[in-house]
C-alpha cells in the first residue's frame, strides 16, 4: 500500500451521501462521503465505459454511473451488476485537521 | 416504398461501425446542458412511491380488463376491453421495460428487476440481450453501425413501418430470436454487445419463455379457443400501436452520426394518458442527456433545461406532421434529415463536430 497521501479537499466540500471528482497527476478519482459521514475513494471512471462517476448518484453505499446506471459499492469497489462487470479500484482515505486525504 | 442501396451499413459487424470507431463517433463524449450538481442530485433521487402507484394501476387495470373481456368472450362486447388490455400489455410494457432496465423506476432494486422481467416478457425482449443493446443505444445513439436500436433505417422501409404498428415484424423477429437463444445460440451481432458472462442467462430466460408460449398454445388447442393467446402473446401485436406511435417520434427523421442529443432526439408534449402509457419518455432529449433522472422527474428536468433545447413538438400529431414528410424525403434522399432549431438562449451546436451532416431541405 502506498504512503503517498494526497490532499483532496476540506471535509465539508463533500456533502453526505455525495461524491466529488478529484484529478491528480493525470489520473481521476471519485471521493465519497457516506450517509454516516465516512469517506471513501475509488477510481473516477466507470469500468464499463469510462464515464466520470462523480456525475452519478450516491445511494447509501452505492455509486450509480450516470450514463448506463451501472452500480458499484464505493466502499469495496465491487461491481453490483450489468452493465458493470469489472470492480473499481479503491484507495485508502483519511481525514486530518478537517481535510480529506487519499493514498495513491 | 422501394428500398434502394444505401450508403449506410447498419450491421453491427459492418463498415459504418468500423468507421464510427475510427473517427471517434463511437463511445464519444456527448453534449449536455449544464445543471448545478445540487439540482441534479435532487432530480436523480429515487423513490418507490410513483412507480408502485403506476404499476398497481397498470397491472390492476390489465387484470380487470382481462377479467371483463374474458367474461364477455364470444360476444362483440369483449372487443373494447381487449383493445385496452392490449395497449397496456403491448405498449405500456415497452416503457416499463425501458425504465426498469435503467434501474430508475423504483428505488428498491428487486422491484425494478421484477417489473423489468414482466415487461420484457410482454414486449418480447430478452431481458439480458436487450439490456445490453439498450446500453449500446445510449452510448452510441443513432450512430450507424453501432446502435442496434435504430427504429427507422435509411432509406426508410415504409411497408415495414406500417407492419410494425401491428407488431408483426417485431414479434416475428422476437420469436426467431427466442427460439435461437433457447437453442443455446447467441448470434454474431448479439455477441458484439452481450458479454460472454451474460450469455447463459439470456439462453436460460429464452427457454423459460418458450415453455410459457408452448403451454399457452397448448391451452388454446385444448380449449379450442383463441382466448389464451389473446391474453398472452397476441397483445404484443394488437396492442403495439401506441408504443410504435410514440417510439417513432424519439429519433424519427432526425440526424444520425452526431454527438448532440438535441440534434438526434425529439421531445414531444403529450396528453396524460399517453404519458402514463409511455412513462414520460416523450421527454426524450432530456432522457438521453441525463439517463439517471427517473421518469417521474423528467418534467422538472425539462423545465430546468428547456432554454437550451429545441422547442418541443406541441403534440403527437405535430410530431408526425414533420416526421412523415421527412421519411418520404429520405426514401429519395437518404441523407436528408430535420435539423432541430435552437432557441436564442441555447448553447449552439458544435458544427465542427458534425461536419458530415447533410444540408437540410427546404
Amino acid at each position: 500500500m502506498s504512503d503517498n497521501w494526497v490532499e483532496v479537499c476540506a471535509e465539508d466540500d463533500i456533502d453526505e451521501e455525495d461524491v466529488i471528482r478529484f484529478d491528480h497527476a493525470g489520473r481521476t478519482f471519485a471521493v465519497y462521503r457516506s450517509p454516516d459521514a465516512a469517506f471513501f475513494a475509488t477510481d473516477g471512471l466507470c469500468t464499463h465505459e469510462k464515464i466520470h462517476l462523480a456525475d452519478g448518484l450516491v445511494m447509501d453505499d452505492i455509486i450509480e454511473c450516470p450514463k448506463h446506471n451501472g452500480r458499484f459499492s464505493y466502499k469495496t469497489g465491487e461491481a453490483m451488476g450489468a452493465p458493470v462487470c469489472v470492480n473499481l479500484k479503491t484507495y485508502p482515505v483519511k481525514v486530518e485537521d478537517g481535510s480529506v486525504f487519499i493514498s495513491i | 416504398m422501394t428500398t434502394q442501396a444505401s450508403n449506410r451499413d447498419y450491421s453491427l459487424l459492418g463498415e459504418s461501425g468500423r468507421t464510427a470507431v475510427e473517427t471517434g463517433l463511437a463511445a464519444a463524449e456527448w453534449y449536455h446542458t449544464d445543471v448545478p450538481r445540487k439540482d441534479m442530485k435532487a432530480l436523480m433521487q429515487r423513490s418507490d412511491t410513483p412507480a408502485i402507484r403506476d404499476t398497481a394501476i397498470w397491472l390492476g387495470s390489465m387484470l380487470a380488463l382481462a377479467a371483463v373481456g374474458t367474461y364477455f368472450w364470444g360476444s362483440w362486447i369483449c372487443i373494447p376491453f381487449f383493445l385496452a388490455y392490449g395497449v397496456l400489455y403491448g405498449s405500456a410494457s415497452d416503457s416499463r421495460w425501458h425504465e426498469c432496465g435503467h434501474g430508475t423506476a423504483f428505488k428498491t432494486r428487486w422491484m425494478n428487476d421484477a417489473v423489468y422481467q414482466i415487461a420484457c416478457f410482454m414486449i418480447m425482449r430478452n431481458p439480458v440481450t436487450w439490456r445490453w443493446s439498450h446500453t449500446r443505444h445510449h452510448t452510441d445513439t443513432v450512430i450507424v453501425g453501432r446502435d442496434p436500436e435504430i427504429a427507422v433505417m435509411r432509406p426508410p422501409d415504409l411497408l415495414r413501418l406500417v407492419l410494425n404498428f401491428f407488431g408483426l415484424l417485431d414479434a416475428y423477429h422476437a420469436m426467431i430470436d427466442m427460439v435461437r437463444n433457447a437453442a443455446g445460440i447467441i448470434s454474431a451481432e448479439e455477441k458484439t454487445f452481450v458479454p460472454e458472462s451474460e450469455q447463459p442467462r439470456a439462453i436460460r430466460i429464452a427457454r423459460i419463455w418458450l415453455v410459457i408460449y408452448i403451454a399457452t398454445i397448448a391451452s388454446a388447442l385444448a380449449l379450442g379457443s383463441w382466448l389464451p393467446l389473446v391474453l398472452i402473446g397476441l397483445p404484443r401485436l394488437y396492442g403495439a400501436w401506441h408504443h410504435v406511435m410514440t417510439g417513432l417520434l424519439q429519433h424519427g427523421g432526425l440526424a444520425d452520426n452526431v454527438i448532440d442529443h438535441r440534434l438526434n432526439s425529439r421531445t414531444v408534449y403529450m396528453n396524460p394518458i399517453s404519458r402514463f402509457i409511455y412513462w414520460n419518455m416523450n421527454y426524450h432529449v432530456e432522457h438521453h442527456m441525463f439517463p439517471m433522472v427517473p421518469y417521474h422527474a423528467l418534467p422538472q428536468l425539462h423545465a430546468m433545461i428547456k432554454h437550451d433545447l429545441p422547442t418541443p413538438n406541441p403534440s403527437i400529431w405535430s410530431g408526425f406532421l414533420e416526421m412523415v414528410p421527412a421519411f418520404l424525403r429520405q426514401v429519395r434522399n437518404e441523407d436528408y434529415f430535420l435539423k432541430r432549431e435552437l432557441p436564442p438562449t441555447a448553447r449552439p451546436y458544435r458544427e465542427e463536430f458534425h461536419a458530415e451532416l447533410a444540408p437540410t431541405a427546404q
